[in-house]
């Protein structure tokens, strides 16, 4: 059953769709109206971004970095210094993809208040092809001391992260799409950093169990996949966690003891992200056999979206097929 | 003792700068001190730099060592972290902390981390030691404070090596000086043409060095990096300047102070004790350094200095 708070009707045919990106444009021109604390930084892809409605807001509280990723990251760094909360943005291939390094020892040692937006992740950015398709953010985040890792939902959710993230203090990754990607959530669906929300709870009266462990904006393909499981009388749960670090350690064990199996879900590579945080946390505590769903160790190439997310093994069938073969 | 000068800019006695000078020599005894205990460290960075720290730590810097968080103090960037002896030794002379502290560097627990930790050590303003990067963080607090205020008087001190100025960072951070012509943004280069494998000008040619800043749109300066007077003024000038970043190219003799380490590429990542032996044996270095620091390379006695 379909979380209260999710849009109605969820359906591959009637789901309105929009990037993740749009949230952020939106998030970020609200946090800057909340305080002034807040500035914004790009390099030339303001647009793209979406940065633009803040720079045109607060002309001077945007600055321009220019094509240097290396840069933007530090700068950002110096500004917290100073007090502010920058919010810097590129495509996360360049950032955190060419500045990791700059995170590392001037935002994520220095444990400084800036925020990272890195757009344009996951093979669903399409036509660009695979040098643009950041598959592997969240694995290189996520070894990050301080660091805060969020891959949202959608726009809805992708706009609660960016006020989220300019309320707390300390570096914050997000990672954001490019392509239109289903509106699953509602200004009501809940999010907090750090917290798991269960957005499909399953038909009880089913024997069989398949936890379905969600970030980012496939939460829908693995809500279509649950939604597909019951169908066909197995009992599915899908847990989104928008935040994969921290992992919100308790819902997730919870979730692992009600469930025979779990399959995670994500658009990256599945070593190093959600599936490498869930198999990590829960060999320890609660052995689990787990099904990983995403990039499997390949680079992505150019392609519509939705036929590359298929391609690379994350639709709703590979979902399906995932959650089968683990009860087998 | 020097008085610590809370002023900006101002006119230098003689007796003042005898005194500076006198303060840099112990600065540099204490930088020997700790890299021998510590047994691993740079030697030639730190002992070329210290006057530049001294100037600025007891004659430039806004700052109070008792209040390190004080809003309106003016930031040094070291850039360069691996110099840190010479800022430890320098933050500790000023204040700080307890001069013997400085013994505890590299080691187990210590807040001297062997290259700068900003959250170990109160009066850090950032981590450092990836060559590169202070100098765009010296541009965001320069940005920043632009923002808060455009009639600030605070400076931003950002101090970089010259091997370092081969890091493309650098100069994307130069970009965006030029750009938003950051008037308080005083950049130092620690221009000693060595580094850990050999001279500057044999791994990776930066002659023109002023030109290059100029192209960038920064006010350059070159000065001799021990003379304190001419550091003075020139610091002073930079101040001054408007509409564009400064950069002051200071020349130093890697080592300067010792003189049988001096301008010896060698000496670059190497602590007393650890170093070239053509002109000292290991077991001798440490003994030999401090008694040329001591006696001015021979040309006192020993108990007048």
């Amino acid at each position: 059953m379909f979380a209260s708070h999710l849009q109605p009707n969820l359906s591959p045919q009637s789901v309105e769709k929009s990037p993740t990106r749009n949230g952020y444009g939106d998030g970020l021109l609200e946090a800057g109206k909340r305080d002034e604390n807040v500035v914004a930084l790009c390099c030339d892809l303001t647009g793209s971004t979406r940065t633009d409605k803040f720079a045109a807001e607060f002309p001077n509280r945007f600055v321009q970095v220019g094509v240097a990723e290396q840069n933007l990251a530090s700068v950002g760094s110096g500004m917290a210094a100073m007090g502010k909360i920058p919010f810097i943005a590129s495509y996360a291939m360049f950032s955190p993809g060419r500045n990791w390094e700059q995170i590392r020892t001037t935002i994520a040692y220095n444990d400084a208040n800036v925020k990272i937006a890195g757009a344009h992740a996951g093979v669903s950015v399409g036509p660009d092809g695979a040098t643009h398709q950041a598959i592997e953010d969240m694995a290189i985040m996520r070894a990050l001391p301080n660091m805060i890792v969020i891959a949202p939902a959608d726009e809805h959710e992708a706009r609660k992260a960016t006020l989220a993230a300019a309320k707390h203090v300390g570096p914050v990754y997000f990672r954001l799409g490019r392509s239109a990607t289903p509106v699953v959530t509602t200004p009501d669906t809940p999010f907090e950093i750090g917290k798991a929300v269960q957005m499909f709870s399953r038909d009880e009266s089913l024997e069989r169990k398949v936890g379905i462990v969600s970030t980012g904006s496939l939460l829908f393909n693995s809500l279509m996949a649950a939604e597909e499981l019951q169908k066909n009388g197995v009992g599915a749960s899908v847990l989104h966690m928008a935040t994969i670090k921290p992992l919100d350690e308790e819902a997730l064990l919870a979730f692992a003891q009600e469930h025979d199996v779990l399959v995670t879900v994500e658009e990256h590579q599945v070593a190093g992200g959600l599936g490498g945080a869930v198999a990590e946390y829960l060999s320890g505590v609660h052995p689990t056999k787990i099904s990983r769903v995403g990039v499997q160790d390949e680079f992505g190439q150019s392609g519509e979206p939705d036929e590359l997310v298929e391609h690379y093994g994350m639709g709703i069938d590979s979902i399906v097929k995932a959650a089968r073969e683990g009860l087998e | 003792m020097v008085a610590i000068l809370m002023t900006i800019m101002q006119y230098l006695t003689s007796q003042e700068i005898t005194e500076l000078e006198f303060k840099a020599n112990e600065i540099r005894q204490s930088i020997i001190e700790m890299l021998t205990e510590a047994g691993s460290g740079h030697t030639a960075g730190p002992l070329g730099m210290a006057d530049v720290f001294t100037l600025l730590y007891f004659g430039i810097l806004k700052h109070d060592p008792k209040n390190p968080d004080w809003e309106e103090r003016d930031r040094l960037i070291l850039s360069n972290g691996h110099i840190c002896p010479v800022l430890y030794a320098t933050m500790a002379h000023a204040g700080y902390f307890p001069v013997e502290e400085l013994l505890t560097l590299r080691k187990f627990g210590s807040r001297l981390q062997g290259h700068p930790h900003r959250q170990s050590l109160p009066g850090l303003e950032t981590s450092s030691g990836p060559l590169g990067s202070g100098l765009s963080q010296a541009v965001g607090m320069a940005l920043a404070e632009r923002m808060n205020n455009p009639y600030s008087a605070k400076f931003m001190y950002c101090l970089t090596g010259d091997g370092e100025l081969q890091e493309g960072q650098i100069w994307e951070a130069a970009f965006l000086a030029g750009k938003e012509q950051l008037n308080n943004l005083i950049v130092i280069v620690d221009r000693n043409g060595i580094q850990i494998d050999g001279y500057t000008k044999d791994v990776m040619p930066m002659e023109p060095l002023a030109e290059k800043f100029e192209a960038f749109n920064f006010d350059v300066q070159e000065v001799d990096g021990h003379n304190i007077r001419a550091l003075n003024d020139a610091i002073g000038k930079a101040q001054a300047v408007y509409g564009q970043p400064s950069v002051i190219i200071t020349h130093t003799i890697a080592s300067k102070g010792v003189d049988v380490f001096e301008r010896d590429f060698r000496w670059h990542g190497n602590p007393p004790g650890k170093g070239p032996e053509d002109r000292v044996t290991k077991d001798k270095q440490a003994e030999v350094a401090l008694e040329k620091l001591r006696t001015l390379a021979g040309t006192i006695n020993t108990h007048d200095a």
